[in-house]
């Protein structure tokens, strides 16, 4: 061990100390052994920490402070939707009635929850536009996927077997392609043109009778609205396939533009983008999907719904995929977005996307004069500069990414979307105050001088974080995916 | 408008619009085409104030019956269990709740140290010798453990217990549907799985063979001779498991098996209507890098201080987009953090003293309903739940039960025709002798 190292959790483990306070044995015990037969109970015990209560509390305050949130400072990672997470949802998450119910219960015992799930779903349905939606998919990647295998049983019921094609624009989240692979489809990739939107003449060319999908994110990653998205639609539905809206960035469009207007037959939201769920440290999430009318069959079972006063789940559904995850989705988190969404109600959402918009546009020319902005036009709730100019003299997006940490700032998302060189991702989303975004912009011309004077301190970078650059080469190479006791 | 989670003045839009070179927002949304620029508000329920709001929340949430007001003999997959407090005081701890995925590791070591810890408690306990950060949950886990033993061994049948939980085994068939998989049940025979069905089905085509340990009637299965039937095949061989049963139950890694899936829901992560839980994913080094989701890796910086990084990430979709081993982008990191406090707060005494609670009370809860005229079903080697024959339909006679403030078992007919009026009971180490004997009485009343 260094000796700046923060200590292992079983590097601190020492025999008979207890951290835990079980129930009283109030029953008669038997000997355990004469209820299994030979071989069936452990005999090496699991090496599981040996620590008391505050040696507990101690270490994860620890490494609490090692990690960085939004509630620690600014963290304006494109596409990622870091706004501020209400406490107001932590509270009504932890209440008895919803943080201690079993999925399996009577119907009759949890209508609270139901209710509460099933009004969530309306408010969905309001906000995408779409005709029903299943809360069922526990992120968003596992909304795609479940999005996809519905259309997939769409064109299957319709006899239209050959449609095994899934379109994604190259500018698009690796989920996309990775769910098409997984609900059995191949991805086929549309260029983005020089406005960075897609390329119709392209789309025009891929779209075909084996196209089972198109996916879009819109705006898209570059944080532009897809002008042509009535063409796009067009284009896709004629030739018998549908269109799939990725809703990681709604947060730009909320009260402004809807995906079932838009000609969308299939939407999944990020809950715990915009609408606050927290990220956890990258998870749980929550990602429910709606659909237009013709694919409401198709929607994973059980789905809440409304009989007379009741609630209850619904399983007679002969043409669902079937269920995508044990129970209900992730209730806890829809229960944080429900809140959320009724603490904003409808003029609230409508402010959120407008200052989103607002703020990210700010960014974007206050820092155009520094940083090579690849598509000069208004941009949604996020932008992408790239790093070319402070490349050519030897300082690349990642160091001035490690610079920021020096600075108290997550950096932006970098080197993504792949369409633009050393890419730099801002997102600054609405719950950012104008004295934040300054102090962030003007860190950001700082990086860009010291780039031009003394790129050394941005190479270097970080300088005062608890650990400097790391080498993932060798954690690759040789991985140590767990503690082992010398 | 004025909302406290929205900073903007308005002299600060001003000063922006101003600084951008328009002169109202909406110039900021003219790419919208006309057709569908959504005009207006949602028609949504108003705001409400933060008072209000929980008024009206707190009494939404006083609509359910709740496993702190009731006794709840309820399992099938989610239990009721000792939750130690200082789990959700470290959750609550926003440098982690509001934290992202930890792609920067310089100011994520926290997270990142604390995920590696968790996949070495997992890799204790279930026997294995590597472990992933999580997955959703325990269902979807066991469909990614299907997909990966058909990617490994190219191969598209796969075999599954009819004692693994019936809900995952229908998550397992609508990815293996996307996956051009044959899923193939083998029947059950007195509460575990058939091993000489199991026997007769087996040949070379076979991916993997799926059990659950201990299995959804709470029976303990024969990991050794199933073993040695699946591997003889050179199927591969996965158990999802409980990993609190871990603390008494031989690991599957000690029998072999390949890869070993599960939800950490018991070690303090609150059942919350089904989820959010955690999925674990443990396999043999030999399928480290087929495993899907995030791995969590050990290195150094440059000054050769310890330090944890997101790791093998050409596995993932971010890098390897269609070709990546899995979709999975979110996981169930918090949850994870929540399982390794309580692991942690309970460590290596405690979890085997819970597990043996679980036992014993179990055990305990079948000698009273005996007396108490009930009959027991598939008796045999079982961990904290068993399965009882009612003469009265479950759906009856739990509803009476909660009349008492008993939250009754899981009715096993829903999923097995063949076991109308059969109840599984769940008894956790929280259910006291009293609740127990109280449960027998009543139960007992209703059985004459």
């Amino acid at each position: 061990m260094h000796k700046e190292d923060q200590a292992l959790i079983f590097e601190l483990s020492t025999p008979g100390r207890i951290g835990y306070s079980l129930p009283e044995m109030d029953i008669p015990e038997v000997d355990v052994k004469e209820l299994f037969p030979e071989g069936y109970l452990r005999e090496e015990e699991a090496e599981l920490p040996e620590v008391a209560e505050l040696d507990i509390m101690r270490h994860y305050t620890a490494l609490s402070k090692r990690n960085h949130g939004v509630d620690s400072g600014f963290y304006p990672l494109g596409s990622c939707t870091m706004k501020y997470n209400p406490k107001i949802n932590e509270n009504v998450a932890r209440f008895n009635g919803f943080a201690h119910i079993h999925p399996l219960q009577d119907e009759s015992s949890v209508q609270g929850a139901l209710e509460l799930m099933y009004d969530l779903q309306e408010h969905l349905i309001e906000i995408t536009g779409m005709d029903e939606v299943t809360l069922q998919p526990a992120a968003g990647a596992h909304g795609e996927w479940t999005g996809l295998m519905m259309i997939r049983a769409y064109h299957e019921a319709n006899g239209d077997a050959k449609r095994t094609k899934v379109i994604v624009p190259d500018s698009a989240h690796g989920t996309n392609p990775a769910s098409a692979t997984v609900a059995g489809f191949e991805t086929i990739t549309v260029k983005s043109n020089e406005q960075g939107l897609v390329d119709l003449e392209d789309l025009r060319n891929v779209v075909g009778e084996d196209t089972a999908a198109l996916m879009l994110t819109n705006p898209n990653t570059l944080g532009l609205f897809e002008e042509n998205i009535l063409e796009m639609a067009e284009i896709v539905h004629s030739a018998g396939g549908k269109l799939y809206y990725d809703g990681a960035n709604l947060n730009a469009v909320l009260s402004k533009a809807r995906p079932g207007d838009m000609g969308f037959d299939v939407v999944h939201l990020n809950l715990h983008k915009t609408f606050t769920g927290p990220h956890g440290g990258g998870g749980p999430g929550s990602g429910p999907v709606g659909v237009k009318a013709d694919l409401i069959p198709f929607l994973p079972k059980p789905i809440v719904t409304k009989k007379g006063e009741e609630y209850v789940l619904d399983y007679d559904r002969p043409q669902s995929i079937g269920r995508v995850k044990p129970y209900y989705g992730n209730f806890g988190i829809n229960v944080r977005a429900y809140t959320y969404i009724r603490t904003m109600g409808p003029d609230g959402l409508k402010a959120v996307t407008e200052n989103a918009v607002l703020n990210a546009n700010y960014m974007m020319r206050r820092l155009a004069e520094y940083f090579d902005l690849p598509f000069d036009k208004h941009c949604k709730h996020e932008f992408v500069l790239s790093g070319k100019r402070q490349k050519k003299l030897g300082v690349r997006t990642l160091d001035i990414a490690k610079r920021l940490l020096d600075f108290g700032y997550h950096p932006p998302t970098i080197y993504f979307p792949l369409n633009v060189e050393e890419c730099i991702m801002i997102e600054p989303t609405e719950t950012e105050s104008k004295e934040t975004l300054d102090a962030f912009i003007d860190a950001m011309i700082q990086i860009a001088k010291e780039a031009e004077e003394n790129p050394e301190i941005v190479q270097e970078a970080p300088h005062t974080t608890v650990v400097g650059r790391l080498d993932e080469t060798t954690a690759a190479r040789k991985p140590i995916l767990r503690y082992k006791k010398n | 408008m004025k909302h406290r989670y929205l900073p903007m003045t308005e002299a600060d839009q001003k000063a922006m619009l101003d600084t951008i070179g328009v002169s109202t927002v909406q110039e900021l949304f003219n790419d919208i085409p006309e057709s569908v620029q959504f005009k207006g508000e949602y028609k949504i329920k108003a705001a409400k104030s933060e008072t209000a709001l929980l008024k009206e929340l707190t009494r939404l949430a006083g609509k359910n019956a709740d496993l702190r007001a009731n006794t709840s003999f309820l399992g099938a997959g989610v239990y009721d269990h000792y939750m130690p407090v200082i789990v959700d005081h470290v959750l609550s701890r926003s440098e982690f709740y509001t934290a992202y995925t930890p792609y920067q590791p310089e100011i994520s070591q926290g997270e990142l140290q604390a995920i590696f810890e968790f996949q070495t408690m997992i890799c204790e306990l279930t026997g294995m010798d590597v472990a992933n950060s999580s997955m959703y949950d325990g269902g979807t886990a066991l469909a990614e453990a299907a997909m990966l033993s058909t990617g490994q061994t190219k191969k598209k049948r796969v075999l599954i217990s009819s004692a693994v939980h019936p809900e995952s085994k229908e998550v397992v068939k609508t990815y293996a549907k996307g996956q051009y998989i044959e899923v193939v049940e083998i029947p059950q025979q007195d509460g575990v799985t058939d091993l000489a069905a199991l026997q007769n089905m087996m040949d070379d085509s076979i991916a993997a063979v799926i059990v659950q340990y201990p299995n959804f009637f709470g029976r303990v299965e024969p990991l050794k001779e199933l073993e040695e039937i699946i591997h003889s095949q050179k199927a591969m061989f996965v158990v999802s498991s409980n990993p609190l049963s871990l603390g008494a139950l031989t690991p599957p890694g000690k029998f072999g098996a390949d890869i070993v899936v599960g939800d950490a829901q018991p070690f303090g992560i609150p059942t919350a209507f089904g989820g959010p839980h955690c999925g674990y994913f443990a396999v043999t080094e030999k399928l480290m890098r087929k495993v899907p989701g995030r791995l969590v890796g050990q290195t150094t910086d440059d000054q050769g201080r310890r330090g944890f990084v997101l790791t093998l990430q050409a596995r993932e979709q971010h890098i390897r987009r269609d070709k990546a081993t899995s979709n999975i982008c979110s996981n169930q990191a918090l949850n994870a953090l929540a399982a390794s406090v309580a692991m942690t707060a309970l460590g290596k005494k405690g979890v085997k003293e819970m597990a043996l609670q679980n036992i014993q009370r179990a055990h305990y809860s079948k000698k009273v309903l005996k007396e108490k005229g009930l009959e027991l079903v598939f008796e045999g080697p079982s961990f904290n739940e068993f399965v009882i024959k009612l003469a009265k339909p479950v759906k009856e006679v739990n509803q009476a039960l909660l009349q008492k403030g008993i939250i009754g078992g899981y009715d096993l007919g829903r999923d097995y025709p063949e076991l109308s009026h059969h109840m599984l009971v769940a008894v956790t180490e929280l259910r006291t002798k009293e609740e127990i004997d109280t449960f027998a009485q009543e139960l007992g009343d209703y059985h004459a």
